[in-house]
């Protein structure tokens, strides 16, 4: 069936490009590999019939949180390959944990028989989407324009610059860069 | 075999596993948002598959969208605070800072 074909293409997408994201050493490809990731996860949503959040996936994580990560990687200094030990004593036990988590994970969904049913022929949701969240889901839905609009403020007074806007700090600042200069000289 | 709810699952598992282990792994604060991001996605995946083969409503939906806003409120921070560490500390290696100032 091409339905099947169309998932195993989109899976295989999301799984080795997460692969390459989780063992590049370049963080540049990882981003990149990230890139891959959303997408495949984005189409993973339109097959399951959710053309809203497939299209969301697309907008926010590929154009919103991906161009952020890449600009700060851009503004960062990468650390040196070397430095740092990346070596067996953290990948090893790493993996191992992420293996026995993923085996269990897997053994549970082969294991259970799911209540499952024959899914209903996919419909557009956006309208209904937006019914649900200006009545059953308003209050969260309100909240999380709140935590929206104080993750901004947070953000941009995590990264302004401290000293600029505050003369007295700057000028006790100052005071202490020359006690310092007598201290040494 | 046709494609069927194990299937999402097991892709849900295997991104779960690889962001659980990037977590671990990175040590540029980048690479581990990267992680992280990785996990938010496999919840994502197991939400709105169950919503399609179990439950046959929207509620799977509506929480992967919450899910998908945090995450981007989530990011913004983070990535804030890591270039808040850049401009302190001069590195964003995660073993290079262990104090909160300078």
């Amino acid at each position: 069936m091409t339905g099947d074909l169309v998932f195993y293409a989109f899976a295989l997408l999301t799984v080795l490009s997460a692969f390459y994201v989780v063992f590049s050493r370049n963080i540049v490809h990882a981003g990149f590999g990230l890139l891959f990731t959303l997408f495949g996860v984005a189409g993973l949503y339109a097959l399951l019939g959710a053309d809203f959040l497939a299209v969301t996936q697309v907008i926010v994580y590929i154009g919103g949180v991906l161009v952020l990560v890449l600009f700060t990687v851009m503004m960062t200094r990468i650390p040196r390959a070397g430095s740092g030990s990346r070596g067996l004593d953290r990948f090893v036990p790493a993996g191992i944990f992420a293996l026995m988590l993923f085996a269990l994970l897997y053994k549970v969904i082969i294991g259970t028989t799911w209540a499952t049913r024959a899914p209903e022929p996919a419909q557009g949701t956006t309208a209904r989407l937006g019914a649900e969240f200006l009545t059953r889901f308003v209050f969260p839905f309100e909240f999380v324009s709140i935590v929206l609009l104080v993750a901004m403020i947070g953000a941009a007074i995590l990264i302004r610059e401290p000293r600029s806007q505050d003369p007295g700090a700057a000028a006790g600042d100052a005071g202490g860069d020359a006690v310092d200069k007598e201290v040494r000289s | 075999m046709n494609v069927g709810l194990e299937h999402f699952l097991t892709v849900g598992a295997l991104l779960f596993g690889l962001g659980i282990f990037a977590v671990m792994t990175r040590r540029n604060a980048v690479g581990l948002l990267m992680g992280v991001e990785l996990i938010l996605n496999a919840a994502n995946v197991n939400f709105v598959a169950f919503a399609r083969y179990v439950e046959h409503g929207l509620d799977g939906q509506v929480v992967a969208a919450f899910v998908i806003v945090l995450a981007a409120a989530e990011a913004a921070v983070a990535l804030a605070i890591v270039l808040a560490m850049f401009r302190n500390f001069g590195t964003v290696h995660v073993d290079a800072v262990s104090r909160l100032q300078r």
